[in-house]
């Protein structure tokens, strides 16, 4: 559907009417800062960008949009790597960014109260006063938000210990297609009826904008160490993984980098890694202060066993976080050593973990193309970091094959298309991979009892019966362009 | 063991076709709980057994037929354990009972609930559609969460085939510290903020349970810290806890479960009150008519649950939740064939 000509000006009229002007964008150059998310390949310019300041103003937008049929994309940083927040030209982007506010942390209970638009970091900054904060870390916690996490049930570095997004919310207010403003879950837990706060939680923006969250505030252990071990074989590493798990420990976290990645890293931030390693292991052990040294002493143990060559445990919290700035700064490290990358999110049972790197690596030879592994190995959630030149004819297409190819082998191996990041646009060919057409038509069901328009963020996380069948068919076919309908850059 | 998927999806698909409704039981020992269903029963229980377990995984796949004792006997031989502790009520207990329910025991509010550790599920919908959500891995956002949702459903939405769950490694050590406590409350949450090994509190008889768990050493230290009298046998104390086989569960007089923040002041209600979970759930034994039980918990900022007794089971839905609730139950089950009423008269 176009959406133009004086439907357009109408609409344009009335939000302006409601919102005040400057919180309508309509310029080219105003609504450019929005044309894509973290996941910039695909840019669009939106018909108009929204800055709402209250939650009647949320309602009101979405209530305009149902009655004159516009699509609306909300929007929180736009650091999501998967294009789910990547705007639709014939529909308005909501932006959240104005709903900035820590509306209460209640430390009796252990909870915060936060706007959508607070920042992930922000609540455990807040909280900190109270020796309490919040768990989930994705590695964009300095500038993400807590409306984009609940949006995407974000990961980062310590869901194997304290879970996801959905494990640390309490509570949501959200308000649907039709402007109605639904609350959610509460503190009291197991909330009645339907578990609509798991079914909210990573729908990608599809079943409804988020306008509060009420999150689970942890107290803090009372003391975090870091090991670091080194291999000379990326299968020893591999299998160390099961090894910790196997012994009772769950680590608050357990990394992996292969040598691509550790010297990529070290140059970049100069951590201390040992750069001859085929890989590391960082294994973050946190607890009470007598649980964390008995803790470091096992892990040690089964890491020696396992065949490290080398291990180490940060001698001050000066060296721990040296250990993990090189870790967190591995995306943008490898960035430095190749004009692009392309970053695979795939989650496999731990027990394949060998296999699918060593299949990574053969896959990596017949597509010519480098790549380096950094990823949250203790809960086989894959990172592969594809490097390819863009500016080098048909690179970017094998990477994209071969992103798909790893793909396939994550389902293969019983795992899934997407850990942490999402489907977004991204991935609407690898749902197809996934999921049966009664499944995702089961999916569709599901959406229309929140959106039965479809407006809300359209095209997105979940695809068409049609485009599966047309995916299918360019299998067999090949060698076609996926999303040949979408602009590249 | 036995796989009777295909019987069951041929009995789901000719009470679609035939438009007849369906009541899903497997080991019935949760019948109680929830409103009646007068309805052909459609038995489960066959189909029953572990399909998948490697506790290097920490996941666990079986049927749900298959005896939360049987799991958690293979579990512990392992090392490993149901975080949620899922109460029975009951020897022929089953996963899927338990998911279904949604019930979870005294570990919850420290290691998640039932729904927290649930990965994946296969189910059949009301379509007759043998469906797989989820998987068997801890990090998987592809496509909406169906496999949590079913958590707490009580079988309204489709028939539960099998589930994957999350597991966990017991803790090496364990003890229950008891002493007295006139004001539970502010105890318990003053407990909660600190990082203390705590797996379980409860509040009985006048008596604070605190359960530690952990590293040996991480245990004794906090005993230390805190003080009071260990129990002996105390796994059979948060077990029976657990069953309400607790003298306090004894009595005629209906059983109410009100779910509150936990440290949400008591409900002005007559009665008897039993504390768990760290205050956030709270059991009480009273006369006192539904209305003025859901209107005291609602005042707190909770929910009530009439566990056992004669009424409307649960909360009423408020606002515009209840026309979601309906129009959901209508994506899954169109033809409103699994457990109608079980959950809200109204589907």
């Amino acid at each position: 559907m176009q959406f133009g000509g004086s439907g357009r000006e109408s609409l344009i009229l009335a939000l302006r009417a409601m919102l005040g002007e400057e919180s309508v964008l309509t310029e080219k150059e105003e609504l450019a800062p929005f044309e894509c998310d973290g996941l910039s390949v695909y840019r669009k310019l939106p018909l108009a960008v929204l800055l709402p300041s209250t939650v009647e103003e949320v309602q009101g937008i979405l209530r305009l949009c149902s009655d004159h049929g516009v699509p609306v994309v909300a929007r929180g940083a736009g650091t999501g790597l998967s294009g789910g927040a990547l705007p639709i030209s014939d529909g308005v982007l909501l932006s959240l960014s104005r709903f900035d506010r820590i509306i209460a942390i209640d430390p009796e209970q252990r909870i915060a109260t936060v706007q959508p638009g607070v920042r992930n970091l922000a609540i455990s900054e807040a909280a900190a006063p109270h020796g309490l904060y919040y768990a989930p870390d994705p590695s964009s916690q300095i500038a993400c938000t807590i409306g984009g996490n609940v949006a995407e049930n974000s990961g980062g570095v310590h869901c194997l210990k304290y879970g996801l997004t959905v494990h640390n919310l309490l509570a949501l207010k959200v308000v649907t297609m039709e402007g109605e403003l639904l609350e959610i879950g509460s503190a009291a837990p197991d909330s009645q009826g339907y578990d609509l706060l798991a079914l909210v939680t990573g729908s990608e923006g599809l079943l409804g904008v988020i306008v509060e969250v009420t999150v689970k505030l942890l107290a803090r252990p009372e003391r975090a160490q870091v090991l670091l071990a080194a291999f000379d074989d990326v299968r020893h590493a591999a299998e160390a993984v099961g090894a910790v798990i196997s012994a009772g420990i769950i680590p608050a976290g357990l990394e992996m980098m292969d040598n691509l990645a550790i010297r990529a890293a070290e140059d970049f931030a100069h951590a201390g890694y040992p750069v001859g390693a085929e890989a590391i292991l960082l294994c973050e052990l946190d607890g009470t202060n007598a649980e964390v040294s008995e803790h470091v002493m096992k892990v040690r143990e089964v890491m020696q066993h396992a065949g490290a060559t080398e291990v180490r445990t940060a001698r001050d919290e000066k060296e721990r976080s040296m250990f993990w700035k090189g870790r967190k700064s591995a995306f943008p490290a490898v960035g430095r050593i190749s004009p692009d990358y392309y970053c695979m999110d795939g989650t496999i049972p731990r027990r394949n973990l060998p296999e699918v790197l060593e299949r990574i690596a053969s896959l990596s030879k017949k597509y010519g193309l480098r790549v380096a592994n950094v990823f949250h190995a203790g809960d086989g959630n894959l990172h592969p970091l594809i490097l390819f030149d863009a500016n080098r004819e048909g690179e970017l297409e094998r990477t994209e094959a071969f992103g798909r190819e790893i793909l396939s082998l994550c389902i293969e191996m019983g795992g899934t298309i997407t850990g942490e990041h999402g489907v977004g646009v991204e991935k609407l060919d690898a749902m197809c991979l996934q999921f049966d057409s009664a499944e995702l038509a089961q999916f569709h069901a599901i959406k229309s009892a929140f959106d039965q328009q479809g407006l809300l963020n359209p095209g997105k996380a979940v695809p068409t019966l049609h485009r599966c069948a047309e995916f299918g068919a360019m299998h067999v076919h090949g060698g076609k362009l996926p999303h040949a309908h979408l602009e590249r850059f | 063991m036995a796989d009777i998927e295909s019987a069951l999806q041929e009995r789901a698909k000719s009470a679609i076709d035939s438009g007849t409704p369906v009541a899903i039981i497997a080991g019935g020992t949760k019948s109680f709980l929830g409103n009646r269903v007068t309805a052909e029963p459609l038995h489960v229980a066959g189909h029953s057994g572990i399909v998948d377990y490697d506790p290097r995984e920490l996941v666990i796949t079986a049927r749900c037929g298959t005896k939360l004792e049987e799991i958690e006997q293979v579990l512990a031989a392992s090392g490993q354990m149901l975080p949620f502790e899922p109460p029975r009520f009951g020897e022929g207990a089953t996963l899927g009972g338990a998911v279904a329910c949604g019930l979870s025991g005294p570990r919850r509010p420290y290691a998640g609930s039932v729904r927290d550790h649930v990965l994946g599920c296969r189910i059949i919908n009301g379509r007759g559609e043998i469906l797989n959500f989820g998987g068997k891995v801890m990090k998987n956002v592809a496509g909406f969460d169906v496999s949590r949702l079913m958590a707490g459903a009580f079988g309204t939405l489709g028939v539960l085939l099998e589930i994957s769950l999350r597991v966990l490694p017991r803790p090496a050590a364990s003890l229950t510290l008891v002493h007295e406590c006139r004001d539970p409350v502010p105890y318990l949450c003053g407990l909660a903020s600190k990082p203390i090994p705590v797996d379980a509190a409860a509040h009985v008889d006048g008596l604070c349970h605190i359960r530690l768990s952990g590293s040996i050493q991480a245990v004794s230290e906090a005993k230390n810290l805190l003080g009071g009298e260990a129990l002996d046998g105390h796994e059979a104390f948060w077990e029976d806890l657990r069953e309400q086989r607790l003298p306090f569960f004894g009595s005629d007089a209906p059983l109410w479960r009100i779910a509150s923040g936990p440290s949400a002041p008591m409900p002005n209600l007559q009665g008897a009150w039993v504390m768990d979970w760290g205050g956030s759930q709270r059991w009480l034994k009273s006369e006192a008519g539904e209305g003025e039980v859901r209107r005291a918990t609602e005042a707190i900022g909770g929910h009530a649950t009439l566990f056992r007794g004669q009424g409307d089971a649960f909360h009423p839905l408020k606002g515009p939740l209840g026309m979601l609730h309906r129009r959901l139950k209508a994506a899954f089950d169109p033809k409103a064939i699994f457990n109608p009423g079980r959950l809200y008269p109204e589907f």
